[in-house]
């Protein structure tokens, strides 16, 4: 069964330039003498530290384990020895903690977890449990622990498994090559954690312009009854709440998860990690990083250890051939820029993007001309342009009024102002100040 | 006849006034506020900027705690000790006189002493934070977009080069900036102690040094310059005032400090003060 996708409100549509990697086929990267691994990777609790400078490990071995129930464990990229245990530039500006491991060159796997090739009888707690073990986070960027996602409450009836295919930010191509080139992995991924979930069916969204994607799929969905659902192409169709309305007609209330319409969202990537540590006992130390942009001379798709400076990463890209005016981590849309090389792949890294010269200028924000573009393009139905002059009133209470809360900071509006408003970043600001000041009052 | 009505209407309009009038003599009695003239006489005696820096909402509110007996006069950080005793006079109380404070923005590094990248954001502090920590190289630095600069009372706060400097002698201690520094940057200090050091950034030494010129990196001169004197101390990679025994303005010269992080607040506010390459 087919149904016809909604379309949901506003959305915009950018220049998406992915043919640039599209077409190139994942490739290993090569074993590098060292990686730096951010100790922080996930949404919620850091994880606890296991390790000292100077201890020998092995790949897949424990670096640091789960800091409590919303955090996810580390582990170690290769074998060698761990190295410093100190600060790294941090992908949001801030140096962050990481631990150094010294490559031996061996790269030899410590033990790994006990294969479970019978995951159809496995009882679906085993299979959660072996997800938590392995790491997993929501590998789409936001890093939000898998486990957590895939435990419920009693009670919310969850009907409906929807895997993030849809990879609508510009430029980024991982997730396609993912669908393209292991198709059979994705959908058995998808196949376990409707079990998990205790469902026995899934859906796949993936928007219409990766028509190769959808075809490898569709090959191999109906034997797990999962659905290959094309989607239009409309920024940003793979936003959590855009693609539950998009496959169900379902909305999620402002201030509600998925789970409280009965769905449940995992990226692509999470589910081929997901099929990897549970058929194969791999913990999640890689993943597929598209590397793209005008000034790259080789742009592709590479399979990073976690812990792959970006520097590496650029020259296994064949270097720039024009000097960038911007390094981003992500997509162009949602990326942060960065301003070190430094900064290391980690399991949420969809993308590094360098943007040249002459593709971006170096606006200044004027008033706004209450034209209402934003409000046209905003997907969450709320007034950009309002908000905007709230916040730069710093009138908090105001905003939240105006419902800010439901802003997915997607950047729609950002991307239409004519006056080049710093909107998106007003409202991450509010976002912050309104939680703070719910903290307080707690 | 015309006059006729002009005597009603004027008879008329001369009743119901008589009328209201006792109505309103009548109300302003039985439902008369009793207001005690010594909280206007003390709001008079206050300095009227309602700062908020004694933690009430304005000079009135603060006025009705003082009469109350609920605050001190001396809690208003902006009175000066003259201030303060006709207040206690007029109360006819005995009040001790607060020490007065001001605010340090524990930072020196502005742009030519600490720059990592271009930042083309919201110009404030608290929303550089939140997306990108700002333009500098050390993440325990000022941001240098103004956020304590906008919400000072006084206009005490100048933002030079990115770098928010306090001139002591505008300042009043009311604190309104110390909770607007998203870095929290700035402490309340005695007014008497004139040197701190400028450098917050509890990382070594050699880090700190790599993107900053004018980080305290704990070499301990001034520590010894002050001999026996407890006037500073050592808090791990970071050196700080000790404000219970400051030391004299002196120790500056006398300490030699390699990177210039150790400075006097007057000569700091009067931009006397250069970052030290290495």
């Amino acid at each position: 069964m087919s149904e016809k996708p909604r379309k949901f409100k506003g959305g915009v549509h950018p220049n998406d330039s992915k043919a640039l990697s599209a077409s190139k086929a994942i490739q290993d990267a090569p074993l590098l003498d060292a990686y730096t691994v951010i100790m922080h990777q996930n949404i919620g609790a850091p994880p606890e530290l296991l390790v000292k400078k100077g201890d020998a490990v092995k790949k897949g071995q424990l670096l640091a384990k789960a800091g409590g129930f919303v955090s996810v464990p580390l582990h170690s990229p290769t074998s060698g020895t761990v190295g410093a245990i100190d600060k790294c530039p941090g992908p949001t500006g801030i140096a962050v903690p990481a631990i150094t491991i010294n490559s031996d060159g061996e790269d030899e796997w410590g033990s790994l977890f006990e294969p479970i090739s019978d995951w159809k009888n496995t009882a679906p707690a085993d299979l959660k449990q072996r997800v938590w073990d392995a790491g997993i986070v929501g590998m789409g960027g936001a890093g939000f622990p898998s486990h957590v996602k895939l435990s419920p409450p009693e009670g919310k009836g969850i009907d409906t498994l929807i895997l993030n295919g849809a990879e609508c930010e510009p430029y980024l191509t991982a997730d396609h090559r993912l669908m393209v080139e292991q198709p059979k992995d994705v959908v058995l991924g998808a196949a376990i954690i409707a079990r998990i979930l205790g469902l026995d069916s899934a859906v796949i969204g993936i928007e219409e312009n990766k028509p190769d994607a959808i075809a490898e799929l569709q090959k191999v969905a109906g034997e797990y009854n999962v659905r290959v659902q094309p989607l239009p192409v409309n920024y940003p169709q793979g936003a959590e709440k855009q693609l539950i309305y998009a496959i169900t007609g379902r909305e999620v209330p402002v201030g509600k998860l998925p789970m409280d319409v009965k769905c449940v969202v995992q990226n692509i990537a999470s589910a081929v990690a997901v099929f990897e540590a549970v058929v194969k006992g791999i913990p999640s130390i890689e993943r597929v990083t598209t590397v793209t942009g005008k000034p790259i001379v080789h742009p592709g798709n590479w399979r990073f250890r976690i812990g792959t400076p970006i520097s590496k990463a650029l020259e296994l890209a064949g270097g720039i051939n024009e000097q960038p005016a911007k390094l981003l981590l992500g997509g162009p849309m949602m990326g942060i820029a960065q301003s070190s090389l430094g900064v290391t792949v980690m399991k949420n890294t969809s993308g590094i993007l360098l943007i040249a010269r002459d593709e971006v200028s170096l606006y200044t924000s004027e008033p706004c001309i209450r034209c209402g573009r934003c409000v046209d393009a905003c997907p969450m139905d709320i007034l950009p342009a309002t908000i905007s002059q709230a916040v730069e009133n710093k009138r908090f209470d105001w905003a939240e009024e105006l419902n800010v809360m439901a802003c997915i900071e997607c950047g729609s509006c950002s991307y239409v102002c004519p006056s080049h408003r710093p909107l998106n970043q007003h409202f991450k600001w509010a976002k912050v100040e309104i939680q703070s000041k719910l903290r307080r009052r707690n | 006849m015309d006059l006729k009505i002009i005597l009603i209407s004027i008879a008329a309009t001369g009743i119901i006034g008589v009328l209201l009038g006792l109505v309103i003599g009548y109300v302003a009695k039985v439902f008369a506020v009793d207001v005690d003239e010594r909280i206007e006489k003390v709001a008079e005696l206050l300095p009227g900027a309602n700062c908020g820096g004694c933690g009430f909402a304005g000079c009135a509110a603060f006025a009705k705690a003082v009469v109350a007996e609920d605050a001190a006069p001396s809690q208003c950080p902006v009175c000066s000790e003259d201030d303060v005793r006709n207040i206690a006079e007029y109360l006819g109380i005995v009040v001790e006189q607060g020490e007065k404070k001001v605010a340090v923005v524990r930072c020196s590094g502005d742009c030519a002493n600490t720059v990592r990248t271009l930042y083309n954001g919201i110009r404030d502090c608290r929303s550089a934070v939140v997306v990108a920590g700002g333009a500098k190289g050390c993440d325990y630095g000022c941001l240098g977009f103004g956020s304590c600069a906008n919400a000072c009372p006084f206009g005490a706060i100048e933002i030079r080069d990115g770098l928010a400097v306090v001139h002591p002698e505008l300042c009043v201690g009311c604190g309104n900036c110390v909770s607007a520094c998203p870095k929290n940057l700035i402490e309340l200090v005695p007014a008497s102690a004139e040197v701190h050091v400028y450098c917050n950034s509890p990382e070594k030494g050699v880090a700190k040094r790599k993107v900053c010129k004018t980080a305290c990196i704990a070499c301990r001169k001034c520590v010894k310059a002050s001999g026996e004197e407890d006037h500073m101390l050592v808090d791990g990679f970071l050196v700080k005032t000790n404000y219970d025994n400051p030391p004299p303005a002196d120790l500056v010269e006398a300490s030699a400090c390699p990177t210039s992080a150790l400075r006097v607040a007057s000569k700091h506010a009067a931009n006397e003060y250069q970052g030290v390459s290495k």
